[in-house]
């Protein structure tokens, strides 16, 4: 149970870990000030995030690896992060698409993990739900005004919401033995989702693509990039203070 | 500061599509917030945004942090008139002058603990 209980954990904090990574990139280079901002604050709420679920993961493994060490010290194929956090930001419409199901994938999954036997596990939810229903709520109103907005930004959304959807169902593989079974989540996930994609006047793409792995460690080419950039510090001085 | 420029040339798309004024799209909106426990709204200060609501949220990231319990009210710039300085002397120092408008000269009855 435990060692199943640690591979959860793990992804979830690895999931956190590596959205923030990537909506580090942002800064500086958001097409608004204020949305600039706003991708920092919640590129911050996701590091938090990944902070608390990486040190109980360390926790639950007893060996002594605390959150500095599973975030800097492994490699690719030993993330278990979901391959939707790890792909390319994109244009703003990619980013946007990809933090709209992350964040409909999270809300509910912390909203769950609140009410878990797990006292920790609840704790977190409870703190990182809150975040999520305003990523979720950010992320949706920018779905809405690219594709309810001129020709230009409604092509590029449709564009990224195709481009993005078949990562989406790898987030819903069954997992029973998780304190909360991922596969539950799946028809919340659409009711949030598919209103959204109405209303911005997008179609929703079909189900025939549905790569998956990343929760085996199998991830695609761009994680290891990500991994160097994030990682290069604290492998030239393993062992350092900061 | 009216011309949005292109920032960096590996930005796809639109070469010479032509670019509107941050104002047209953008324009400023001031921000006011009440605190918890605070009991007025207060101005904090402006940002730009296309919207009220994406001012809101904008209003919320800038000046609250998310802190809950408090509330904002974000206004279009342009809907605010200001007192001119020129006719400050017009406006303000009437009423310093002539004293009887303050209430000062009276004796509060005994009794009346809550004035």
């Amino acid at each position: 149970m435990s060692a199943d209980l640690f591979d959860f954990v793990l992804g979830l904090g690895d999931d956190a870990l590596i959205a923030a990574q990537r909506l580090g990139e942002w800064t500086s280079r958001a097409p608004e000030m204020e949305e600039d901002i706003a991708l920092a604050n919640i590129a911050l709420d996701q590091l938090g995030a990944a902070r608390l679920l990486l040190t109980y993961a360390g926790e639950l493994e007893g060996a002594g690896r605390d959150e500095d060490a599973l975030a800097y010290l492994r490699g690719d194929r030993e993330f278990r992060n979901c391959l939707l956090v790890e792909l390319p930001n994109g244009d703003f419409a990619v980013t946007m698409a990809k933090l709209f199901f992350l964040s409909a994938y999270q809300l509910p999954l912390y909203d769950a993990l609140a009410g878990c036997g797990d006292e920790r596990l609840a704790a977190i939810g409870a703190k990182a739900r809150k975040e999520s229903a305003y990523h979720l709520d950010h992320s949706s109103l920018w779905v809405r005004r690219l594709g309810d907005g001129t020709e230009e930004s409604h092509r590029r959304m449709q564009e990224a919401v195709d481009q993005v959807w078949p990562y989406t169902h790898e987030l819903f593989a069954a997992d029973p033995a998780a304190p909360v079974d991922p596969a539950g989540l799946r028809a919340g996930f659409e009711a949030t989702v598919e209103p959204v994609l109405t209303e911005a006047t997008l179609t929703r793409p079909g189900d025939g693509f549905t790569p998956g792995g990343g929760r085996q460690g199998l991830h695609t080419e761009h994680l290891s990039f990500l991994l160097a950039e994030m990682q290069v510090l604290h492998r030239a001085h393993p062992g350092a203070r900061w | 500061m009216s011309e949005r420029t292109e920032r960096g040339e590996g930005r796809e798309g639109m070469p010479g599509q032509h670019r509107v004024s941050t104002e047209q799209h953008t324009p400023l909106w001031e921000v006011f917030v009440r605190a918890r426990r605070g009991l007025s709204h207060t101005h904090v200060g402006s940002l730009h945004a296309p919207d009220a609501e994406l001012a809101l949220r904008n209003a919320r990231d800038v000046y609250t942090r998310r802190q809950e319990g408090v509330s904002i009210w974000v206004v279009p710039a342009a809907a605010i008139t200001a007192s001119s300085p020129d006719e400050k002397d017009a406006f303000f120092d009437p009423a310093a002058d002539k004293v009887y408008r303050h209430p000062t000269f009276y004796e509060v009855p005994e009794g009346a603990g809550h004035l």
